[in-house]
């Protein structure tokens, strides 16, 4: 880093950064959480249970906890969905059961479903109990590779069927995600941590971190030494510009410094740029944009390519950024990096539009930014090299992620696969979804 | 503006509602706030012999149903437990300052003659526009021979009725209890006894709830409950009904009458009026929002008269006691069908699982286009309403008269009826 560049760490008084990164929205109390439970209707075919990837039985457990049966209502939420409380904490409801309440009809404002799951299994957690109980041992053994929100899902379910399941995980800790990738004031108080904790105190799992497919180990060991793999590795690639100088001092990739802000001991420690330019329209890029503001940048801008129907993160995630005061620019894409002694100085930006066909094009017409920090959130990408090492067998990619069918089984006859080295939505709700249903699947097939 | 003035058994008030014998009414300081806050009169809270009796500390328990609080409310407390001079005095004092209100005295002493012939002329003298026989209290008094252990003896009723006439030169209302299995019995007893009007209903027995931490019922006192007198919104269907049984009694007709239960809108008295009530008592509704709720009480009822050209009482008094038939006067031949206005449908679905689950599987749930579109079986509905009471979006489902062009018939008329069948055999 040179003299020049304004990229400092402490830029805040230590009581802010408490006050940036606690809980973005403060828990429900037993009060608010009856209150709230009662404007549920107990729909009949209710469309929030349709919209939830999990299918979790919402009109059920919300009527649970207006009845003080909180555990019911928590064993209801975990049956589905066992990462229910991460879920509730990142889901965007507001596009899953919460865009599709009946209420929104009646009067534009939903049954805060997310709140009420989260006082749920809060509480289970907080009480300590083990509600669920293993299935007798089938003797059977299976591989999970990755131990994000996909592979704990079907580590778990895999366990409860009865089966053991060993969990390899190439980074020193578990969770995938929601340990490295989510904003922090999303998931507070290493809860990520202790909903590993949760899952693994079932039984029957057992954690392996620090061990990296394609390096300390292959795929086709695990196929020889286990009865069946379930791949959910996640994505290990992150796009890249294609400009010229993307290699200057302060232009980073998003994911990599969110994993160093989550794992960051003393946030006050962390330097962040005076001026932020973050390219990209997805949560990531949110994520970053809300997080180096409350780490004390002083602008941030939010620069995507096409207009704001067409970001990824919902409108939601949109106006949050906006309220945390980052400006966004829409129909905009950088075209150079300038710097200046080895750190980016400046980016410059062509306009665009669609043209009579819908295809994006620039407009000719340019606008720079002074930045001291450019955040790259442009979208990330499976990379299948480390699965491919030493293998006979092939495993077949669908537009470069890992084709699956509907019970999430490969091309490979004892491997499975989901999450985000899959195709499909990258949730947290549908990785849970893709290991639940993988784990039944492969029940069924031990069994066979 | 319409009039709200009331005018029951000689007894006026500017308006209809007065709170009834009850803590709000104990004392002179509530009930001049109640005045100031523009009540019409009040029953004062029921006055028994020296020495006053005493209550129990925890005397309240309520019925909070899908949040919202006091749907239900009961008490165990019981007559007041002031000394009677002091009453009397305070009593007096609040009818020389407030001429205009109505004040009537709730009663209750041993059912002997002499108790009845001697407080009467002590209240008499206060001024009070009437006295009200506290024939109705459930719990406590009961067990001492007097409230509903009298109110549930018509020949008790009619007794204690002709002393008090007797007695006292003041109108006697007779406040009955519904704890009976026919309010007529009572209150053909009262009207007989020369009552000048009847108050009802008095509170239902009742325990509200079951602590199951200290299994015990509540209210508890000291790790024990008694059951007490119910009252509060919940109760209101059973006092209206109770209140058109007697409107519409041949033998008790011109007898007036006093609602109680559960009135905590000007909607409930305008219901309870229509029902034959003259002025309406208010007493839950007082406790649990306070003296201020009078402003929309009369307010909202104003405006309601105004809207329907009604411009006193009289007008809409008793309108709806025709109305009120026995079964078998109904007409037989009337059909209505539910229907379903799918602008306003929110597609919760409620509607179709109540009927498949539970009455006549009269409503398809269809998906048209992946969407959710509940649509009735025409010729399977029986017009049960069902449906439009469990939607929760208001005049989404309707019920639609069906023109059949069949007559009238009741029951006594129709040839389904066994006795008819039986006939023209």
């Amino acid at each position: 880093m040179t003299a020049s560049a304004d990229i400092q760490a402490g830029r805040l008084r230590p009581d802010d950064y408490v006050e940036n990164f606690n809980d973005v929205h403060p828990p429900l109390d037993r009060k608010r959480a009856l209150i709230e439970s009662a404007r549920c209707y107990y729909c009949y075919d209710a469309p929030c249970v349709e919209a939830c990837p999990t299918g979790i039985d919402i009109p059920s457990f919300i009527r649970k906890i207006s009845t003080d049966n909180v555990k019911g209502s928590a064993v209801d939420i975990l049956t589905e969905n066992i990462m229910g409380g991460a879920c509730a904490r990142v889901c965007p409801t507001e596009i899953l059961c919460e865009g599709s309440c009946v209420r929104n009809t009646q009067e534009e404002k939903p049954v805060n479903i997310g709140e009420l799951q989260r006082y749920a299994t809060d509480h289970l957690f907080d009480s300590g109990q083990q509600v669920f109980e293993r299935a007798a041992s089938s003797g059977k053994k299976v591989a999970v590779v990755g131990a994000g929100p996909a592979g704990l899902s079907a580590a778990h379910r895999l366990s409860l069927l009865g089966h053991d399941a060993v969990v390899f995980e190439a980074r020193d800790k578990a969770a995938g995600l929601n340990e490295y990738g989510i904003a922090a004031y999303k998931v507070p108080n290493d809860f990520a941590q202790r909903e590993v904790e949760f899952i693994l105190s079932l039984g029957g799992i057992e954690l392996r971190c620090g061990q990296a497919i394609g390096k300390d180990f292959s795929l086709t060991e695990l196929r020889r030494d286990y009865d069946a793999v379930f791949l959910s590795m996640g994505m290990a690639g992150v796009n890249a510009l294609g400009l010229e100088n993307e290699d200057l001092e302060g232009v980073v990739d998003a994911v990599d410094y969110i994993a160093q802000l989550r794992q960051s001991g003393d946030l006050a420690q962390l330097p962040v740029g005076r001026k932020v330019v973050v390219i990209g329209g997805g949560n990531t890029a949110i994520d970053i944009a809300v997080q180096t503001k409350r780490l004390g940048a002083e602008d941030v801008t939010l620069v995507y390519r096409r207009g704001k129907d067409n970001m990824n993160a919902t409108w939601h995630e949109q106006e949050f950024a906006q309220l945390n005061g980052v400006k966004i620019k829409h129909w905009a894409q950088p075209t150079k990096l300038m710097g200046q002694d080895g750190q980016v100085k400046e980016i410059e930006f062509e306009y665009t539009q669609l043209d009579d066909n819908g295809r994006l094009m620039g407009t000719g017409d340019h606008f720079s930014l002074l930045v001291d920090q450019v955040f790259k959130a442009i979208g990330q990408s499976f990379v299948p090299a480390p699965l491919m090492n030493g293998a006979a067998d092939v495993l077949e990619l669908s537009s470069g992620r890992i084709a699956v069918d509907e019970d999430r089984k490969t091309s490979l006859s004892d491997v499975w696969a989901g999450g985000d080295c899959v195709t499909g939505d990258d949730l947290t709700v549908a990785a849970v979804q893709d290991g639940k249903v993988a784990a039944g699947a492969i029940d069924r097939h031990l069994r066979g | 503006m319409a009039d709200l003035r009331c005018n029951i058994a000689g007894v006026q008030s500017p308006n209809p509602y007065w709170l009834a014998s009850a803590p709000p009414t104990d004392k002179e300081y509530n009930v001049v706030r109640a005045f100031k806050a523009g009540w019409g009169g009040v029953v004062w809270k029921t006055l028994g012999e020296d020495p006053p009796i005493v209550n129990v500390s925890s005397r309240y328990g309520a019925v909070n149903y899908n949040g919202t609080r006091m749907a239900g409310f009961n008490n165990i407390e019981l007559i007041t437990d002031r000394p009677l001079d002091v009453n009397l005095r305070e009593i007096k004092q609040v009818k020389r300052d407030w001429p205009d209100r109505a004040m009537v005295v709730s009663l209750m002493v041993p059912c002997e003659e002499e108790s009845w012939k001697r407080i009467l002329p002590l209240v008499e003298d206060t001024g009070a526009d009437a006295v009200e026989l506290n024939f109705g209290c459930p719990h406590g008094m009961s067990e001492r021979g007097m409230g509903s252990a009298v109110g549930q003896v018509p020949e008790y009723i009619e007794m204690v009725t002709r002393w008090c006439k007797k007695y006292t030169r003041m109108p006697v209302f007779v406040k009955l209890t519904p704890n009976i299995t026919n309010i007529l019995h009572p209150a053909r007893a009262a009207n007989t006894g020369g009552a000048d009007a009847v108050s009802l209903i008095n509170t239902i027995n009742s325990i509200v709830t079951v602590d199951l931490d200290a299994m015990a019922p509540t209210p508890i006192v000291g790790g024990k409950g008694a059951h007490g007198g119910y009252c509060g919104p919940a109760v209101k269907p059973i006092a209206l009904n109770m209140v058109a049984e007697i409107a519409r009694d041949p033998e008790c007709q011109g007898l007036p009458i006093s609602g109680i239960g559960g009135v905590s809108t000007w909607r409930d008295a305008a219901e309870f009026i229509s029902l034959g009530s003259g002025s309406v008592q208010v007493c839950t509704a007082a406790m649990h929002y306070g003296f201020k709720i009078i402003d929309d009480l009369t307010d909202g009822l104003s405006n309601w008269m105004d809207s329907k050209g009604h411009q006193s009482l009289e007008d809409f008094r008793g309108a709806a006691v025709p109305n009120v038939v026995n079964w078998n006067q109904l007409d037989m031949n009337y059909e209505c069908i539910a229907e379903i206005n799918q602008d306003l449908c929110i597609k919760c679905g409620l509607c179709h699982v109540a009927c498949e689950d539970t009455s006549h599987q009269a409503i398809f749930a269809k998906r048209v286009d992946g969407e959710r579109r509940y649509e009735v079986n025409d010729p399977e509905c029986v017009g049960c309403n069902l449906c439009m009471l469990a939607c929760p979006v208001e005049d989404c489902i309707t019920m639609r008269e069906v023109d059949n062009g069949k007559p009238y018939m009741n029951w006594l008329q129709d040839p389904r009826n066994p006795a008819n069948i039986k006939a023209a055999e």
